[in-house]
This record gives structure tokens, C-alpha cells and sequence, in this order.
């Protein structure tokens, strides 16, 4: 009895350990992990005197707005935000039309060469961009495509990256055949097909892509700092370097330019996390 | 077998389609890709002809550029020193994130959140953080342990660990992928092993980590290339007190990719940089081979096992 009744103690004290314990961890490593966005967001809202002082300011007070307002006429932000909207839209845009164009080619038409090609598809994702990058230069110069948007949204509208298009096609071949074969039988083209049935039925997978998209264009570095040098041309990322390399920094001004540019970001994150994962994910599941 | 109309149009079709991505592999992948090996082959500075050199570029770089030796050095160190810590803290942290707790979803969302800061933001927080002086790090350091903090960005010794703080923060991506591998591992496989009377640490190295081997070799394979291209963070952390074409103190923040930006649209050498451009791109490729093939070893693949 009394051996029954410790063993039951003892399992139930065992369990409330590593519950704590689990719960130290988290505690600890999630408070390491979500100090510096905290410490971002307080930092943008303080006076000078409350930067860098000890014991640190975590709360500002008052909260100086007027950061915001200074940083965004500082350095032109209003024109970068315009910029960098403008480049993610479109690039997104041929992204998702372009991909699932030769997605919806590879997962349903059959044509001759088509398994050839898709192996070609599959090798492009590993061809690292370093490779291209100096010819691709290039090219866009040769074009005089150079300090303007072009090289930053046209290529986007051939095919849209590999990967996107290995993702969509895996999509499309889970999409019920029986589908397809009856809009065929009911005379409807491919085109027809492609608009009013493939799309419209795709939009998880679609909005993945777009997601993605939209991350790397609005973060991108290289390819402006590359491409653009007149500074009205710039991108919010160029615009922060710019803050990072003055040589009389207000911190507090970088934070908040920092954290504007991170917040449509996050807001993306939080309405769309479904989404998000399953890209995450899908990156890492083998084919 | 193309012959009948309905497959003919189809053809035509499939064709059409695919025909924006087509174009783009031959203007934008494989035109650059043999340009760029054309272009490493010779001297060109993007303004008068290229000037044909044979392998003199490579030459050039293998047996006279101590700089190039010092970026292949710089960028060696911080693969070894990022990608370790990806692997198996990303792991450990998958595996804590996968118990079930309450709330547990809220503290995955708080450690994968700093993986989708743009990194222009992150990194200019990172040097304000890092600051020598004012940075809050340097302050905890000494306000609560009493240890003078060392110059992270402005020291050639630590201005490779800082960049590796950066990298830690974002470990929550890698993470993610972890997760989905743990949960696609049957639960009855632990309850079975906790009636044969397996403890924790049995069972992770007995069914977690062989379960998850292949995702494990995802995360090495793209970490090693991703951190052997990085670029970003490098020439933000490096050109911040220092300018445009400087890496970092005493170019201890000169990598890979930072020296082929330098020579190719610093100093327009554009075929140097090209051949410097190429020689990682035929260390990546042997670099994954060698993973590939090591992986027969300790990558354990679960249809594999039901063939057998």
C-alpha cells in the first residue's frame, strides 16, 4: 500500500519537475530571445538623455514620439516607404503569376521534354546567386537598366525563383485530376482552366508564395545597393544603412526607423502565420 | 504519341505556360552562369573589352592574394562557428518548443519571431546593442557582473563573435524546420520505449535523432551554403565605422562574398571577381556532394527501412 501510494507521489513529483523545468527554460531562453525587440521598441520611444544610461530605461518616459518624426524627415523615409512598396508589389505580383504559370505546366499539361526541364528547375535551386550575380550586372547595365527599379522587378516575371515553382507544382498535383479532366470535357481551354479553377482553388499555396515574396523584396539588400544610386531611388533598407553609417548616430532614430521598417513585416507574420509555417516547412520537406 | 490534336494542343500549351520561367533559365540563370565563368577567364573592367587571360585570374588568387586567403579564413571561421550552434541548438530548442505546456505556442512565436526581422533592421540593432560604451550588453556586463565588456565591433577579435550573436538570434528559422520534423514522429514509438523503461535521453538519441536525420542534413547543407554566401550583415557590421569597401578592424570581417563585392563593384575588376565568385561556387558544390555522401552513413530514411 504505502509503496503504491510513494510510487504514485513520486511520479506525480517527477511530473511537476520537469514541468518546472520546461518552464525555467522557456522563461529564460524566451526572455533572452525577445529582449532585444523589446529593447528596440523602448529604445525608439526615449529622449537622448535615456539612451545608453545604467541602470537601463526599459519604459521611456515621457515616450518621445517626436523620434519618429524626426528620423522619417531626416532621411526622406516617406520616399523609401514609397519605393520599397512599390518594387514588392510588382516583383511580388510577377512572382505569383509567372510561378504558378509554369507550375500549373509542370504538375498538369504534358509536353515533350517536360520531365528534362523539371530536373533543370530542380538544379537551378542549388546554383548559389554569387554565380550570377557579376554577369547578371552586367547584362542590366548593358541594357543601361542600371539606378532604376527594372533590375529590381523584371526578372521577377520570368518564372518567379525555382523554388517557388517546385512548391506550387506540389501543390497542384494534390488538386483532385477528375477536376480538370471534366472542365476539359466541358470545353473549357487551359487558360480558362488555369483562371477559373487552378487559381481560385490554390490561394493557401498562393498566399505562401506572396508571402514570401514580399519578405524578400522588402528586405533585400544587395540588389539595391547594387542596382540604385541616385537617393531618391533608395529602398527603406538603403536608407538605414545610411543611418547606420553616419558618423553622429541618434540611436534612438535608427530604432524607430528600424522598427517601421520591421513592423509591416511582423503585421504580415501575425495575419497570416498559417501560412508562413507551412512555408517554412515546406522548405524542408524533401520532394 | 504527340500526334492527335487534343495532346497537340496540350503540348502547345504546357509550353506556353512554362514558356516566362524558360526564358528567364536562359537570360537570367544559365546566360550569366556561362558568361560569368567567360568573364573569370579574362580581365574586364564593365567599361572597355574583356581582355583574355586563360586561368591567370586563378592563378592570381590561389598563389598571390593574401586578401583572398584572409576572406576564405574570415568566412571558414564564422561557417564553423554559426552553423554548429544552428544545428544543435536549433535542435535542442525544437525539442523544448515541442513539449506540451500551456502556452507553448506563444513562446514559439516569440523565438521565431526575430528570424523575419529584416536584417537591415536587425543588424542596426545588433550595433546598438553591441555598442562598446553605450550598448546595453556591455552595461549588463558591468552593472550586474562587474566585467568590462570587450570593443565587439570595433576589435578584430570580436567583431567575428559579434556577428555570431547576430546569427544566434535568428536561430528560431532552422528551429521551425526541426519542429515540423519532430512532430511528424509517431508518439508511439516514445510511450513503447517508456514501457521498455527508456528514459529521456535514451529516447532521444534513439528515436529522435535518428528519426529526424534527414532533417538535421537539411539544416547542415543549407546552413553551410547560406553561411559561406552571406553577405548582408557582414558589410553592414563591417562598413559601419569604417565605409564603403572596408570590412570591418583590420578586415577581420573581409568574407567570401565581401571581397567579390569589393573587386567587382568597388574596384570594377569584374573578371577577378568573377573567378573569386566561381571558386565558391565549385566549393559549394563539392562541399554538398561530400554531405550527400557522408549522409548514407547517418541519415536514416524511414522508406528506405521498409524496403529492406
Amino acid at each position: 500500500m504505502l509503496n503504491i501510494a510513494l510510487g504514485r507521489f513520486e511520479g506525480k513529483s517527477r511530473k511537476v519537475a520537469h514541468a518546472s523545468f520546461v518552464y525555467f527554460l522557456l522563461f529564460g531562453l524566451g526572455f533572452l530571445f525577445a529582449m532585444p525587440l523589446v529593447w528596440l521598441v523602448s529604445t525608439s520611444l526615449k529622449s537622448n538623455e535615456q539612451v545608453g544610461t545604467w541602470p537601463p530605461v526599459w519604459i521611456p518616459y515621457p515616450f518621445v514620439w517626436q523620434n519618429y518624426f524626426v528620423a522619417w524627415t531626416s532621411g526622406r523615409f516617406g520616399l523609401y516607404f514609397f519605393n520599397t512598396t512599390l518594387i514588392t508589389v510588382l516583383a511580388t505580383f510577377g512572382q505569383v503569376l509567372t510561378a504558378s504559370m509554369a507550375a500549373f505546366g509542370f504538375a498538369r499539361l504534358r509536353f515533350p521534354g517536360r520531365d528534362v526541364l523539371f530536373a533543370v528547375l530542380l538544379a537551378t535551386m542549388m546554383l548559389p546567386f554569387v554565380v550570377t550575380m557579376i554577369p547578371t550586372f552586367i547584362l542590366f547595365k548593358n541594357l543601361g537598366w542600371l539606378d532604376s527599379f527594372k533590375p529590381l522587378i523584371v526578372p521577377y516575371y520570368f518564372g518567379g525563383g525555382a523554388f517557388f515553382i517546385f512548391l506550387l507544382r506540389q501543390f497542384f498535383k494534390t488538386l483532385p485530376t477528375e477536376l480538370f479532366e471534366q472542365a476539359t470535357i466541358d470545353g473549357a481551354s487551359n487558360y480558362r482552366i488555369y483562371f477559373q479553377i487552378l487559381l481560385p482553388l490554390s490561394k493557401p499555396a498562393l498566399s505562401t508564395v506572396a508571402i514570401f515574396g514580399f519578405l524578400h523584396h522588402w528586405n533585400d539588400f544587395l540588389a539595391p545597393l547594387i542596382y540604385l544610386n541616385s537617393p531618391e531611388k533608395f529602398t527603406l533598407a538603403l536608407g538605414l544603412q545610411q543611418f547606420i553609417q553616419r558618423t553622429e548616430v541618434r540611436y534612438q532614430e535608427m530604432m524607430a526607423m528600424a522598427l517601421l521598417m520591421t513592423i509591416p513585416v511582423l503585421m504580415v507574420f501575425f495575419f497570416f502565420q498559417q501560412y508562413f509555417i507551412r512555408g517554412v516547412v515546406m522548405s524542408g520537406i524533401k520532394g | 504519341m504527340w500526334a492527335s490534336p487534343i495532346r497537340r494542343r496540350e503540348a502547345r500549351d504546357g509550353i506556353i505556360f512554362i514558356l516566362p520561367w524558360f526564358l528567364g533559365l536562359l537570360i537570367f540563370i544559365l546566360g550569366p552562369f556561362i558568361a560569368g565563368f567567360y568573364y573569370s577567364l579574362t580581365e574586364y573592367d564593365s567599361l572597355l573589352p574583356a581582355q583574355w587571360l586563360g586561368a591567370e585570374n586563378y592563378r592570381r588568387i590561389l598563389f598571390g592574394d593574401d586578401k583572398f586567403w584572409l576572406a576564405v579564413f574570415n568566412t571558414v571561421w564564422y561557417v564553423s562557428a554559426a552553423v554548429i550552434p544552428q544545428v544543435i541548438l536549433g535542435l535542442l530548442l525544437a525539442v523544448l518548443l515541442n513539449q506540451k505546456a500551456r502556452g507553448i505556442t506563444v513562446f514559439r512565436t516569440v523565438f521565431f519571431m526575430p528570424s523575419i526581422v529584416p536584417i537591415v533592421a536587425s543588424v542596426s540593432l545588433f550595433i546598438f546593442i553591441l555598442h562598446d560604451r553605450f550598448g546595453l550588453l556591455n552595461e549588463t556586463l558591468y552593472g550586474v557582473f562587474g566585467i568590462v565588456g570587450p570593443n565587439w565591433l570595433t576589435s578584430p577579435d570580436w567583431s567575428k563573435p559579434s556577428l555570431v550573436l547576430w546569427s544566434l538570434w535568428g536561430i528560431g528559422g532552422g528551429m521551425i524546420i526541426y519542429l515540423a520534423g519532430l512532430q511528424g514522429i509517431p508518439q508511439t514509438l516514445y510511450e513503447a520505449a517508456a514501457i521498455d523503461g527508456a528514459g529521456a535521453i535514451r529516447c532521444f538519441w534513439k528515436i529522435t535523432i535518428p528519426l529526424i536525420s534527414p532533417t538535421i542534413l537539411f539544416v547542415v547543407i543549407m546552413g553551410i551554403i547560406g553561411s559561406f554566401q552571406i553577405f548582408t550583415p557582414v558589410f553592414l557590421l563591417g562598413s559601419a565605422n569604417y565605409g564603403l569597401a572596408a570590412a570591418g578592424p583590420m578586415d577581420s570581417l573581409l568574407f567570401w562574398v565581401v571581397y567579390i563585392y569589393n573587386q567587382g563593384f568597388f574596384y570594377f575588376r569584374m573578371g577577378y571577381a568573377s573567378a573569386i565568385a566561381w571558386l565558391l561556387f565549385i566549393l559549394l558544390v563539392i562541399l554538398t556532394l561530400v554531405q550527400f555522401r557522408l549522409a548514407g552513413r547517418w541519415v536514416y530514411y524511414e522508406d528506405e527501412a521498409a524496403i529492406r
